[in-house]
């Protein structure tokens, strides 16, 4: 027994050290790619990771990046926060490029560290709010959207379905969200569009990972509140979805953000959640994009696809497409000021992602036409973007239900920029200089 | 009032479905001595089973009729499941017969994380249907008394009488049968009934497959409400109070559990919950639990803890 | 033949009752203090600092505590998760509210904090014993996890509830390498350990094992339960709650509520308990175990070279770990310790059989 022990702390050991051992560095562009496929959050997460990763391998295959073939590793997170700090201290000493953690809480602990190890982070759709603030926050990159955005969005929309803005004086508007950063991100710019439309906002909390919601929506029934706005994740929304049909709240009613409004979400629902509203970042469920057939023809056709033929194509999966397109979009960006056909560090990427400049031709020759709108980041603005439309299921499929919207930037910069100071001011941190910028 | 009472009639409810899964605890504890932190697992993974072999028999087998499927997936799950028992008796319990209680408890803890790994790499960790027909409109009872009438979800209603009937048929195999005597009899004591001629690796074989039938009763009714996903292994956290609060010992004490911390948890989100900002669910039924056990520190109906010097 | 006491005379009582009374194993644990202290910042990799050594350190710390309240007491705890984040919430308030507080008594305050908590929540413990207790203690894990969630002045007001903590620094040494890091949580460690080895075995520790070992007849005799039982808990929790602030501060810098769930305080009982229960040894053991098995499982695909998709790369993680636990259980209960102090029992005889 005792050799039994040794032995097994020597193979520890040994494996350990071996680890630590520096991985060659080869002519390739790293990809590190923090997935969840396991976990409560699996469902959503595996879609967005193949996505991902399909697109990685479809650029690899028209050529890579001006020539530079593109390399990836999957890292498993399961949605946790020490583990995707784990998955970061372990990728990046491989050359990564960026970092896309899908977990607002692990891009909380990331954007402590990013700066001191100069690796930008791209955070779609999530992340932290403030962080659009390119002079506060000169690594981080909610690209396309944050949940300030998103919240903003909802409420115009709201308000044009009601008539307008005086109509939501006095209407109630019930938030039930995820107990986690992620969820509690919206509710400082929900606050304030109540202030300014003096609607009632109801917030109730699902402790995580929220599958039991019942007193939740007794809640709801109780209150019979206009709308409900969902900001859930994983299995939360499909749970959310089941209750409100059990207490018998119209669906038609309720609006997700663009994390809980795609098809794991209700699929298992089905015909039962018809009516259901969510976000759509720019893009929904695009089963006829040209580049959804491109990579059904380049890999999938081959048998070389990451996950099923069926996914292709669907909200979440296009998610992962996307926040990848920008990753690559950034660093061919970058080859352009620091050398076409050479590998990028993760310093020049980082300028080719603050200085992206995706017009609707280039976009529509990547194959995203009528799917994405204008994408162009700047120094003070690291979102780029924040195009948002509704879409809604019908029981089958999603649809669009609405026109573009643009987040309100009048309401929400001052609320970024208080935001920002109060980190900068914490992390003791100056803002960048203009001059910086031009670095 | 009609809030009221809805509030109450769905912590009934839920209450019931608690139970169930704290059944599988009691009859684990009852028989073997050991707690069994790997029912939340189990309950995973037997509906994991149901659910996949009900998606598979049609393409498998050409079979078509949705309740027949049905059966033969909930047989096959419960075969898988004996298979569970029998394994974990081999190769866990029986090698630790005579550990304290702290170390079985470890050892179930293994056992989660091995099920938990397994039962996802077999059957996937996505979400699954398990659908027996159970109805997911809800009703609205006494419409002319309350505005807008009573709301009784009919899944609930069915499932609790699913539980109900469940803890009856158990309460009658414990009471009235030979094996359930013999069960009862090992655990009062293993070495006794062991001396007067009761096969002690048999019975917990037939007590870890009886708890595995009501973990796939449990994991049906709780799968077909919220859909068959990894997070359903966290059911088994909000058991535990109904575990500790009715005894660890008492199948009516899991029932009674059951239903008071139902009422409790739901009364007080619903309640008490707005005035703390919400979420307080959880721990609520911890500590209404704790409360209950500092007045009776065996649960409410477990057997007096008596410690011989 | 090596390790014998010939020779070795004791001429004071204070000799004789010194921790470590042969002489060879006051040599082999100077050796490794100097090894921890002085080579190991040599010749680690900063990826072993950060992900290997740091977790362990403050993880040991934290099984440190818990294996008084459940090795040396008896009194099946899982609220430790809860107890380390009031203590590393109570360090953050400390240093984000008062100007120049230095971080080692925001570390130790805090810990006071989780005392205070830890006493609170131990009392139903004289109460309600053994397996309720565990499930009671259950009640101290949520009810942390929801007030730091919740309370939004304990998290100093953001926004999301998630904090952080940066600049730590002692003295003028600032605290920002992970060699710094490293050394920052041995001092602590060694000083802990220390502490804790000297209580179990002073008049208290005995008390605690009397009330683990068999409490109705310690009462009879005159050891007051209470005073055993809230100590225990106290001692504990203001460990766990220092090995907490240092989790937080140290090792995250960034966290959430969640990161104290109650997966953390299942992780340090199996710590605890795979190390070996009432062993300050097995709390060493048991951490490095849970610490570097994940690590080794997680990347052992990489190294042999076999492309395994991640999912299952997890699965398999969890499925190995959960067989090695009943494994381990089932070949030596006692935990790792018992294994080492076997062998040092062995080696005391060695070349000889008997």
């Amino acid at each position: 027994m005792k050799i039994k022990s040794i032995a097994l702390t020597a193979v520890a050991v040994a494996s350990v050290v071996a680890s630590s051992a520096a991985m060659a560095q080869a002519k390739e562009q790293f990809f590190p790619v923090l997935v969840y496929r396991t976990g409560a959050y699996a469902p959503n997460g595996v879609p967005f990771a193949n996505g991902y990763v399909d697109y990685l391998k479809y650029v690899n295959a028209k050529g890579g990046l001006n020539g530079v073939k593109i390399s990836y590793e999957e890292c498993e997170t399961g949605y946790a926060t020490d583990k995707g700090v784990e998955c970061y201290e372990r990728l990046k000493g491989k050359g990564a490029t960026v970092f896309q953690p899908l977990s607002t809480g692990i891009t909380f602990a990331l954007t402590d560290k990013a700066p001191g190890d100069k690796i930008p982070l791209i955070t779609s759709g999530y992340g932290r709010a403030d962080t659009v603030d390119g002079m506060s926050f000169k690594w981080n990159f909610p690209l396309l959207g944050t949940y300030w955005t998103g919240a903003d969005v909802l409420i115009q929309h709201l308000a044009k379905k009601e008539g307008g803005y005086d109509k939501l004086k006095g209407k109630k508007i019930a938030l039930v969200y995820h107990d986690s950063p992620y969820g509690k991100e919206p509710i400082a710019a929900l606050q304030e569009r109540s202030k300014m439309h003096s609607f009632d906002l109801q917030l109730l909390p699902v402790t995580a990972p929220g599958v039991e919601q019942k007193a939740t929506w007794l809640q709801v029934r109780q209150s019979r509140p206009d709308y409900v706005l969902l900001w859930g994740w994983g299995v939360m929304n499909s749970a959310a979805l089941k209750e409100a049909v059990a207490t018998g709240y119209p669906r038609e009613k309720m609006y997700g953000v663009w994390w809980s409004g795609a098809e794991p979400d209700v699929k298992d629902v089905g015909a039962a959640a018809k009516g259901y509203n969510a976000l759509a970042m720019q893009h929904g469920a695009e089963p006829n994009a040209k580049i959804v057939k491109d990579i059904l023809a380049t890999l999938h056709a081959k048998n070389q696809g990451t996950g099923p033929k069926e996914e292709v194509g669907q909200v979440l999966y296009m998610r992962g497409m996307i926040a990848s397109m920008l990753a690559v979009e950034g660093v061919k960006r970058a080859q352009e000021r620091y050398g076409k056909g050479k590998v990028m560090t993760p310093e020049q990427a980082r300028w080719g992602f603050e200085n992206l400049a995706l017009d609707q031709k280039k976009l529509d020759a990547l194959g995203f036409a009528g799917v994405m709108r204008p994408v162009s980041t700047s120094c003070a603005d690291h979102m780029g973007a924040s195009w948002a439309r509704i879409h809604t299921w019908d029981g089958a499929k999603w649809g669009f239900s609405s026109d573009w919207y643009e987040a309100d930037d009048s309401i929400l910069k001052p609320l970024v920029r208080a935001s920002a100071e109060k980190y900068l001011a914490e992390k003791k941190i100056q803002r960048r200089t203009p001059a910086d910028c031009q670095s | 009032m009609g809030p009221f009472l809805e509030t109450l009639i769905g912590g009934l409810m839920t209450g019931m479905l608690y139970s169930l899964v704290a059944l599988g605890f009691v009859l684990i504890f009852k028989a073997s001595g050991v707690f069994n932190f790997a029912q939340g697992a189990m309950v995973l993974f037997a509906a994991l089973a149901m659910a996949r072999f009900s998606e598979w028999l049609p393409t498998i087998t050409g079979l078509n009729e949705k309740a027949l499927v049905n059966i033969v997936a909930f047989l096959l799950a419960m075969a898988v499941m004996v298979a569970v028992a029998w394994l974990i008796e081999r190769l866990v319990l029986g090698k630790l017969v005579n550990q304290e209680g702290v170390t079985l408890l470890m050892a179930t803890l293994g056992i989660t994380y091995f099920m938990d790994g397994f039962g996802q790499t077999i059957f996937g960790s996505d979400i699954y249907k398990i659908d027996v027909g159970m109805p997911k409109e809800p009703m609205f009872l006494f419409e002319n008394i309350f505005q807008g009438g009573l709301l009784v979800n009919q899944e609930d209603l069915a499932a609790a009488a699913i539980a109900a009937a469940l803890v009856a048929v158990l309460s009658a195999f414990f009471q009235y049968t030979s094996t359930g005597r013999a069960l009862r009899a090992v655990a009062d004591d293993h070495q006794a009934a062991q001396s007067i001629g009761i096969p002690l690796q048999r019975i917990w074989v037939i007590v870890w497959s009886v708890a595995g039938f009501v973990a796939l009763v449990a994991g049906m009714i709780w799968g077909s409400k919220l859909g068959v996903q990894f997070s359903l292994s966290q059911v088994a956290l909000k058991a535990l109070p109904v575990v500790i609060l009715g005894g660890l010992t008492s199948v009516p004490g899991a029932i009674v559990g059951g239903l008071i911390i139902g009422v409790g948890e739901k009364l007080s989100e619903v309640y008490i919950g707005p005035f703390f900002g919400g979420g307080i669910e959880i721990w609520f039924a911890y500590v209404l639990a704790l409360l209950f056990l500092l007045v009776r520190p065996q649960g409410l109906y477990g057997e007096k803890i008596i410690d011989r010097v | 033949m090596l390790y014998r006491e010939n020779g070795q005379f004791k001429t004071s009582y204070r000799a004789d009752q010194q921790i470590f009374p042969i002489a060879q194993d006051r040599w082999v644990i100077l050796a490794l203090l100097a090894f921890a202290f002085l080579a190991v910042p040599v010749l680690a990799s900063e990826y072993l600092f950060r992900a290997i050594l740091i977790p362990f350190l403050i993880l040991s710390l934290a099984a440190l505590g818990l294996n008084i309240l459940v090795g040396y007491c008896g009194q099946i705890s899982l609220g430790t998760g809860g107890f380390m984040a009031v203590g590393a919430y109570a360090a953050y308030n400390l240093v984000v509210r008062i100007d120049g507080m230095p971080v080692v008594v925001a570390i130790l305050l805090g810990g006071v904090f989780a005392m205070g908590v830890g006493v609170m929540f131990g009392i139903p413990s004289l109460r309600i014993k053994g397996l309720y207790l565990a499930v009671a203690t259950l009640a101290a894990q949520f009810f942390c996890d929801w007030a730091f969630l919740r309370i939004k002045w304990l998290t100093n007001d953001s926004s999301s509830g998630s904090v952080s903590v940066s600049d730590l620094s002692l003295l003028g040494w600032r605290i920002e390498t992970p060699v710094d890091k490293y050394l920052f949580c041995l001092g602590f460690l060694v000083l802990f350990g220390l502490i804790a080895k000297n209580l179990v075995r002073s008049h208290i520790g005995r008390e605690w094992m009397a009330i683990r070992d068999m409490d109705v007849a310690a009462a009879v005799i005159g050891i007051r339960p209470v005073y055993a039982k809230l100590t225990a808990f106290a001692v504990s929790s203001f460990i766990v709650g220092v090995a907490g602030a240092l989790w937080a501060f140290v090792y995250l810098g960034s966290w959430e509520p969640a990161a104290f769930n109650v997966n953390r305080s299942f992780d340090l009982l199996f710590m605890v308990i795979i190390g070996g229960l009432g062993s300050i040894m097995g709390s060493f053991f048991g951490a490095a175990f849970i610490v570097v098995l994940p690590i080794v499982l997680d990347n052992a695909p990489y190294w042999f070279g076999i492309p395994i998709d991640t999912a299952l790369a997890s699965h398999l993680t969890f499925m190995i770990f959960g067989a090695l636990i009943v494994f381990f259980l089932i070949v030596e209960p006692h935990g790792l310790a018992r294994l080492w102090s076997i062998a040092k029992e062995k080696l005391r005889l060695w070349p000889f059989p008997h």
